[in-house]
């Protein structure tokens, strides 16, 4: 009914020789600043965290970690050696052989539990630490990374002592001790998203957070500690590359999980060819976010804007590249642009902060490298006229249009609030262009039109379908993708038959 | 449109954190955006003229807050509140017309009825949607109706009352927001309820009117004014809703001319926040007159 | 005087077609008693190249066809081979297994398809499920066919392994490019004649024979097959992984080194399909 009656809409000639009508989203009612207050209680200085102890790195090494809002300091890193990895190790198949993997499940799912509530106790002061960590908006740290990772460790919890039914027909054990490495983007949601499946199925983990980010990693240590988590069933290593690779090459883990690139994806895979480990790689992305001229184009455009804009873009799943019907391709872009005038780019720490800070100047660089691409290759570029903090690592909301599937920007992941709208004609051609990439993390369709949601979910090669919605998460939804974006799935049943054995 | 993704949009105007000058600059806007509204069958004279003391001198002065957009009665009290008013005043008198709140009369007595409440001096009419005729696709009957009131208006402002809540579906509510936009003027409103039913605005529904509007004006160039109406009785309430004016539709609707507040208890909470930001201490609601709280 | 025999000229069933190997290069093979039996097509990387395309061709209606169509096939293809047991057993007995070793073999490896015939339209219903997330969702995994499996058959039981391998990966619809046994390359050659006869699609099972050497690294490299499965020696599996890195290809290899009783139940399983599956979750909105 609706687009029946939105067709007989008079089109152009209703306002001929009157100029395009523009809305204006000026300051005539503007926002104070809103800053949220809540004390994140940070320490000056954060060790390693082994066999349940904060202890200093062996070489007595330590790193800065900046607010990439401010470029202001906010601690130091204990910077991790090959021997405090090993220690950590040492301490993770300890916990492992002797307490861990011995203990029933029903216990095993209580420590979950308990971290799970103490996490949601302390879940504002968590909120600030990671934004101020990691540059996000309070918003969504506050409303998502935080509830989300609390969540994960709930759901996980419950499995610990049904473990029977994950696999049908065969008896699941643990590995033993799992390596895992994160990434900067969802400092504390990775971590539980790989913290909770593998503590509920029995192992015990060694974990690297991101370098510029392992705060909220060190600050669920006290978690971890105030649960009463036996020593060395949870240890953190910080550092850089080099510690990222000392945990995955090490002997000891059975498991590697990695969240990253797929580039280091592949670089892990080939230094673990030979080796019995397991692996789980949940790597890059380029998706395809496709809008039909029947979608529901405002709601569409808001899934848009969530799916490039959400966490400044630096989300492996953003919806990349967005494919638009031709018939509807003008609106959506005009759409778009209102809808980004009035988003707020500025310190995450204010409440209204809609676009945080990048996460470190190097992001920032290759973002601005990737850009100017763009602009090379002769896409046309908008950007809304916000203002941006002086100090800090901020870019604007980027939109390309005219973009063609050949432009880098049109191929490789960004990781940044820049999105490159492409159109298609026909169903089929939209199945290809989505599909025509090495990766294959997520997709997104919108459309009214039921069975064309099935087809279009059924022949997309992504490992996540968000159909007339965008970037939603949840601890009972398995994600992980196909093809170069990696392997295995982080959540519901499924994620957590990447954690065990069969028999 | 897909409900979910339309309360997903609007759950994030309710993030918003609006504080200081910000704050009291909302709070005296949305003052200046209510239509004071009294529709009961016990409505006296003196009611309507105590409303009306209220809507030229909403409080003390020295607080500043603005007067009303307009006053809203029904019909028979039109002459009355336009005699407490005075003519020499920018408050509206605004009446509901056509057989509020079912509209379940024959046209001709509707349209007789919006005729006399101008007559009597209504500078605004708040009408109300043939719903039968909308929900049985009779789309031209629907369209028709509003024509016809519009020319029984004559120099008073339209305002069309979709009842939303009779609609059902937020499908429903874009395509009569449409339907009935056609047929209107320039700086005439679409309006979600009579206030008699049990849902009325909401930020969904609100949303899903001021997207039409937005969508109406790109197309055409013409300014359709929005009235949400029951329902809304907190400041923080009415802050949320233009938010969504402000993020949706722009500056230039942030005023009275494009955005209204059907509603009879906000007035006095927005005052008391008022109050409140000026004086740092939290008010009860008996300092405030015509107030429906007074334990 | 006795009539000289007509003996068949051994090809691989590439693309539903026999073919010699594009090449041209063959290598002898000999009876138990070694005695000279046929030329063996050498297959080469451009083989495997080929039938790759094959596979990718005949892939996508595979698994197109309905679940309970493909179990229709696998089934039809079981018995294709009960139909033709003699003359497989015998082809068993070739590379040197006893009589009753080989007629063990050859039923076994029907009763494993009908195995796999049967799971087409169920392992969804075990590995798929719907999620109950906490917001107004619905949100549903399933499971979907990686694409082109490569398969590599270990040296011994060349009937019963093969077939143990490759059938999981077709139950789903995915297509196969497998390479046979070296040393015992002819009953993989006799079973491409009854993959022919089949119903089963052309291209969906792509069998080669060759080198073992030779043909690894080509598996290992080629950035189309999404999966490898079969059994590897210590060498093969880091090359094989060294190559899989470059396009994420996903890895079930068994080893060489450890005895696998290819007769035993616990060969056959669920979880054998579920490797070469991806789970595609779906998220949808439910409001009016």
């Amino acid at each position: 009914m609706t687009s029946l009656a939105e067709k007989k809409l008079p089109r152009v000639s209703a306002r001929s020789g009157r100029p395009a009508p523009e809305l204006i989203f000026g300051d005539l009612w503007e926002f104070d600043p809103s800053p949220e207050t809540a004390d994140p209680k940070l320490k000056t200085r954060y060790d390693l965290f082994i066999d349940g102890q904060f202890v200093a790195p062996k070489l007595g090494k330590y790193f800065d970690s900046i607010n990439p809002a401010s470029e202001q300091k906010l601690a130091e890193i204990a910077q991790a050696s090959a021997a405090d990895v090993d220690a950590a190790y040492q301490a993770a198949k300890a916990a492992y052989d002797n307490v861990w993997g011995k203990l029933p499940g029903r216990e095993r799912a209580k420590y979950l539990f308990r971290i799970a509530r103490l996490l949601q106790d302390r879940a504002r002061e968590f909120a600030v630490a990671e934004t101020l960590d990691g540059g996000k908006p309070i918003k969504e740290s506050r409303d998502f990374d935080v509830p989300m990772a609390a969540a994960h460790f709930f759901y996980h919890a419950g499995w610990a002592d049904k473990l029977d039914y994950v696999a049908p027909g065969r008896k699941v054990a643990p590995l033993g001790v799992v390596g895992q490495v994160i990434p900067w983007n969802f400092p504390l949601l990775m971590l539980a998203w790989k913290l909770a499946p593998a503590l509920a199925m029995g192992n015990t983990v060694v974990l690297k957070p991101a370098e510029t980010t392992s705060i909220t990693c060190l600050k669920l240590a006290e978690i971890l500690q105030d649960a009463g988590l036996p020593p060395g069933v949870v240890n953190f290593v910080t550092g850089a590359g080099d510690v990222g690779a000392a945990v995955l090459n090490h002997p000891i883990p059975a498991k590697i999980a990695f969240t990253g690139s797929t580039e280091v994806g592949k670089i892990i895979m080939r230094s673990l060819a030979g080796t019995e480990k397991k692996m789980t790689l949940e790597l890059g992305g380029k998706a395809a976010n496709i809008v039909f001229d029947d979608a529901p184009l405002n709601q569409a455009v808001e899934g848009i804007v969530n799916g490039i804009f959400f966490n400044q873009g630096h989300v492996c799943c953003a919806g990349s590249r967005l494919l638009v019907h031709e018939p509807v391709a003008e609106q959506v872009l005009t759409k778009l642009k209102n809808r980004i005038k009035v988003l707020r780019v500025g310190d995450p720490i204010d409440k209204n902060t809609d676009i945080g800070a990048i996460n470190s100047k190097e992001q920032l660089q290759k973002i601005t490298a990737m850009v100017a691409s763009g602009v090379k290759e002769g896409a046309e570029m908008f950007q809304p006229a916000c203002r941006l903090p002086a100090k800090g690592f901020y870019f604007r909301p980027t939109l390309f249009s005219g973009v063609s599937m050949s432009h880098r920007i049109a191929r490789e992941e960004i990781f940044g609030p820049v999105l490159s709208i492409l159109t298609f004609r026909t169903v089929d051609e939209a199945i290809e262009r989505a599909n025509n990439t090495a990766y294959g993390l997520s997709a997104g369709v919108w459309t009214d039109k039921g069975s064309r949601i099935l087809k279009m979910s059924t022949e997309l090669k992504a490992g996540v379908v968000w159909a007339n919605t965008y970037n939603k998460f949840d601890p009972a939804s398995p994600f992980g993708g196909y093809k170069e974006s990696g392997f295995g799935r982080e959540g519901g049943r499924q994620g957590l038959l990447d954690y065990c054995k069969l028999s | 449109m897909d409900a979910i993704g339309i309360e997903e949009r609007v759950a994030k105007y309710g993030t918003r954190s609006i504080k200081k000058a910000a704050k009291l600059r909302g709070l005296k806007l949305a003052a200046s955006m209510v239509d004071l509204t009294t529709l009961e069958g016990k409505d006296t004279p003196g009611k309507v003229a105590s409303l009306c003391q209220k809507a030229l001198c909403p409080h003390d002065p020295e607080l500043g807050v603005p007067q009303v957009a307009a006053v809203c009665v029904y019909p028979a009290m039109v002459k009355h509140a336009r005699k407490a008013l005075g003519s020499d005043t920018v408050v509206r008198v605004a009446s509901v017309a056509t057989a509020f709140p079912s509209g379940q009369a024959p046209l001709k007595t509707r349209l007789a009825e919006v005729k006399a409440a101008v007559a009597d001096g209504a500078d605004e009419i708040d009408m109300v949607i043939n719903r039968g005729a909308f929900l049985s696709g009779e789309f031209g009957v629907m369209q028709d109706e509003i024509r016809a009131v519009v020319e029984a208006c004559g120099q008073a402002t339209l305002k069309v009352i979709l009842e939303v809540s009779e609609l059902e579906t937020y499908d429903n509510i874009r395509a009569a927001s449409f339907l009935a936009m056609r047929v209107i003027r320039e700086g005439d409103f679409i309006k979600t309820s009579t206030g008699k039913t049990s849902l009325n605005a909401t930020l969904g529904n609100n949303q899903v009117m001021i997207e039409a509007i937005r969508d109406y004006y790109l197309d055409t160039g013409i300014s359709i004014a929005m009235k949400p109406a029951g329902g809304i009785r907190t400041a923080k309430q009415a802050l949320t809703f233009l938010i969504a004016i402000k993020e949706t539709l722009g500056d230039a609707w942030l005023n009275h001319s494009r955005y209204r507040f059907g509603a009879s208890a906000l007035l006095n909470d927005l005052i008391r926040q008022i109050e409140k930001e000026k004086t740092g201490a939290y008010q009860a609601p008996y300092y405030f007159s015509e107030a429906t709280e007074s334990y | 005087m006795s009539r000289l025999p007509i003996t068949k000229t051994p090809k691989v069933y590439v693309g539903g077609a026999f073919i010699r190997s594009e090449s041209a290069r063959v290598f002898p093979l000999k009876d138990a008693a070694g005695d000279f039996f046929a030329n063996i097509p050498q297959c080469t990387r451009k083989d495997l190249r080929n039938a790759v395309e094959a596979a990718a061709k005949a892939g996508f209606g595979w698994a197109k066809r309905t679940a309970y169509n493909r179990g229709q096939i696998i089934y039809r293809l079981g018995e294709m081979i009960e139909a033709r047991a003699g003359e497989m057993a015998a082809a068993l007995v070739l590379g040197g297994a006893s009589k009753v070793a080989a007629a063990r073999e050859v039923s076994v490896t029907v009763d494993r398809l009908i195995y796999y015939a049967g799971w087409t339209d169920k392992y969804e219903q075990v590995l798929g499920n719907v999620n109950p997330v906490a917001a107004p969702y619905f949100n549903f995994t399933v499971t979907e066919p990686m694409g082109i499996v490569g398969v590599l058959a270990p040296e011994q039981s060349p009937l019963l392994a093969l077939v143990s391998l490759f059938a999981p990966a077709i139950t789903s619809g995915n297509a196969v490019v497998a390479l046979a046994s070296t040393s015992q390359p002819y009953p993989a050659i006799l079973l491409g004649e009854m993959l022919a006869t089949s119903d089963l699609p052309g291209g969906v099972v792509n069998v080669l024979t060759g080198f073992r050497k030779e043909m690894v690294p080509t598996f290992a490299a080629h950035r189309h097959l999404r999966a490898l499965v079969g059994v590897a020696n210590a060498d093969e599996r880091k090359a094989l992984a060294l190559g899989a890195a470059d396009s994420m290809k996903r890895l079930h290899l068994l080893k060489a080194e450890e005895p696998i009783d290819w007769l035993a139940d616990s060969v056959q399983s669920l979880y054998a399909v579920r490797d070469t599956l991806e789970f595609k979750t779906t998220w949808h909105p439910i409001g009016a």
